[in-house]
């Protein structure tokens, strides 16, 4: 049981480890930047493919977790404080490590926080989110719930878009690295590329093996019962509403983790990356990897974005992911990773974390 | 306190400036009405929020734009409205009419589809830029003048419209033998097929009528507030809070709630930056989601009969 289940993960570890060695190979090592963001999107998408296709919970808003996570590790680590280093707090803090002085481009000494705390910031901030905001949108279904969504997504964006200290139309640049060990660091450096791709994945792995293990336990059973019927799941004596809450909390915050890291990696952000386009792309991805699997999920979110970044679409990029999310609505509304190929992984990882539901 | 203070210095300039506002939001609340009813005639047949709804809007004012280098401005604007309601019907047979008893998520993932494809279609065909048909009266200076207030004959074009549209949809609905058939439809939809209703083309009129007065709307607007290939989404967002505001099926409390926020959006500027006004509307409906999802004018006891 424990070796099938994790079997998945090994063969994940596997297939990350030649893929680079194949670029390596094929002398084709640029490649690994578009899948170390690949990376950083997937980790998007598990999260909320666990939020919708086990707790049956859309949400067309995740793009502005991402914005949360990565605006807020962006504001705090290019915010110069130096200015006020005579200021009591801000000595202290200094003095704490909370602070970190670095150099800027042009050579002057700034004061700004340290990446660790920003990141321990944004992953805060996007958890009091997640929870004020779950707390009455999960009490909407169907086509509520959805505009609800929609309607969170578009006021960070409006948010974002609007306000000068998140740079408006240009959004931020010149985000510092985030140092991880001596040497090594999440930034765009084609030094650090390699080491960088194998810690995106890493994250993405070890995401895996935490959502393989609530989907097997408990919680996932809970997840399972409310999305088949919610008022039969709740009058079995499930907290349905607290369920829902910590799945949509948890989305909510790999989502926010996805948006410091990815920041960090590209030296900035945009506000496009808050735009809806991009929540229904992710939405798009979950829908073709088959709303209950999160290794379908987790495979069309590595094809289609490293596509996506590669360029392959051109200037038909939404219009791509538009037409994949009505194709397979239309025909295969169980994902293209649907029952075929489930009942045939199957045959090989005998009581792996495939499920299939009849749709509701 | 500090408006209040500010009031009763310059009263005078005030009133106007406050006329002036009120103008604006009247103006806007229509086009939110308007694509507020959309969404309500679709959805009283159907059981479907159609999210390609602000997509109808964009497609009229663009239409009629590219058909005015050809044709005078009334039939360009009327060849506009028909070709969106052919798009309209189009799209309804294309997507939605052959799937049996889908599921509430499928069908807001299917709609959303077809509004980025038809919003990147019209990218391809129209680019970026921005464009708008001429007054249909005047031009960009000319006012009428109602004691110190100046409006816009197009302000006047807006609300005409959208009143005679609102008019003529409660006489259709009331009075004709199609109306009261897509009534039937819309209250019990197997009751309506066993009385020989064909349900099926009744959901195909509710998108091609949505998608008519969309365009309308979009024609009349268009020299006010501009058309762009990406204008539908913000529309359909507040179309979609004018419907719940008025309570979702209703049309006619539609109407009223398409003012309500019109205006309510357009004296946020007076308080806050103009780049905040969407996160206003949109806390609105989120509020109102939250707090009485049955709308303004809502029955509650009824709302909570209602399948979601």
């Amino acid at each position: 049981m424990m070796r099938a289940r994790f079997a998945p993960v090994l063969a994940l570890v596997t297939v990350i480890t030649v893929v680079q060695l194949l670029t390596f190979a094929a002398g084709r090592e640029f490649y690994l930047t578009q899948l170390t963001m690949t990376a950083y999107y997937s980790l998007i998408v598990v999260g909320l493919c666990l939020l919708m296709g086990f707790a049956g919970q859309i949400s067309l808003g995740h793009a502005g977790f991402f914005a949360i996570g990565g605006y807020t590790t962006a504001v705090l680590t290019t915010l110069d404080l130096s200015a006020y280093r005579d200021l009591g707090v801000v000595s202290r803090l200094a003095s704490l490590g909370v602070l970190s002085a670095r150099q800027d481009l042009y050579g002057g000494h700034i004061l700004c926080v340290h990446p660790w705390v920003a990141f321990a910031a944004a992953v805060l901030l996007a958890l009091g989110v997640a929870w004020a905001i779950g707390i009455p949108v999960l009490k909407l279904k169907g086509h509520y719930l959805a505009m609800a969504t929609l309607g969170f997504g578009t006021i960070i964006f409006s948010l974002v878009l609007g306000t000068q200290r998140f740079g408006a139309a240009d959004g931020i640049s010149s985000v510092p690295p985030f140092p991880l060990l001596p040497g090594m660091s999440v930034s765009g450096g084609s030094s650090l590329r390699v080491l960088n791709y194998y810690f995106a994945w890493l994250l993405v792995a070890a995401a895996m093996v935490l959502l393989v293990n609530l989907i097997n336990s408990r919680v996932g059973r809970a997840l399972r019962s409310i999305h088949g019927a919610e008022d039969a799941a709740s009058a079995m004596g499930v907290d349905t509403a607290r369920y829902k809450l910590s799945i949509f909390m948890l989305s909510a915050v790999l989502a926010a983790i996805a948006g410091v890291f990815l920041t960090h990696f590209n030296g900035g952000i945009g506000p496009s990356e808050a735009s809806i386009m991009k929540s229904v792309r992710y939405v798009a991805i979950v829908a073709v990897g088959g709303m209950g699997s999160i290794w379908g999920t987790l495979i069309m979110s590595v094809v289609l974005n490293f596509l996506s970044l590669r360029g392959s679409f051109g200037t038909f990029d939404d219009a791509v992911f538009g037409g994949i999310l009505i194709l397979i609505m239309l025909f295969a509304p169980d994902g293209i990773i649907g029952s075929d190929l489930r009942a045939l992984v199957r045959k090989f990882l005998p009581k792996a974390d495939v499920v299939k539901r009849p749709e509701k | 306190m500090v408006s209040l203070i500010r009031f009763c210095c310059s009263e005078l300039v005030l009133i106007e400036l406050f006329f002036q506002y009120l103008v604006a939001g009247l103006t806007y609340g229509t086009i939110y009405a308007i694509v507020g009813i959309g969404f309500n005639i679709i959805y009283n047949t159907t059981g479907i929020i159609n999210f390609a709804q602000g997509e109808f809007v964009m497609l009229g004012g663009m239409t009629a734009v590219s058909l005015h280098a050809h044709l005078p401005l009334p039939l360009a604007v009327l060849g506009a409205v028909v070709i969106t309601m052919i798009i309209g019907g189009l799209i309804e047979i294309a997507f939605i009419r052959w799937l049996v008893k889908p599921s509430v998520l499928r069908m807001i993932i299917i709609t959303i589809g077809i509004s980025i494809l038809v919003r990147e279609a019209a990218l391809t065909v129209w680019g970026e830029g921005v464009r708008s048909l001429p007054y249909f009266t005047g031009n960009e200076v000319s006012a009428l003048s109602f004691g110190g207030v100046r409006v816009s004959p197009q302000v006047l074009w807006s609300i005409g419209v959208c009143s005679v549209v609102v008019l003529l949809l409660n006489l259709f609905f009331k009075y004709t033998m199609l109306g009261r058939e897509m009534r039937a439809c819309a209250s019990n939809r197997d009751a309506a097929a066993l009385c020989g209703i064909p349900t099926r083309n009744m959901v195909t009129l509710s998108f091609v009528l949505s998608a008519g007065i969309g365009a309308l709307a979009g024609c009349v607007v268009s020299p006010i507030t501009y058309t762009q290939y990406n204008i539908g989404t913000g529309l359909a967002i507040k179309g979609f809070t004018v419907a719940i505001l008025g309570g979702l099926g209703n049309s006619m409390a539609a109407v009223a709630a398409g003012f309500i926020l019109g205006i309510l959006e357009s004296f946020s500027i007076w308080v806050l930056p103009t780049a905040y006004k969407d996160a206003i509307s949109i806390s609105i409906l989120l509020a109102m989601l939250f707090v009485r999802p049955s709308g303004l004018f809502g029955n509650r006891e009824a709302m909570r009969l209602k399948d979601f």
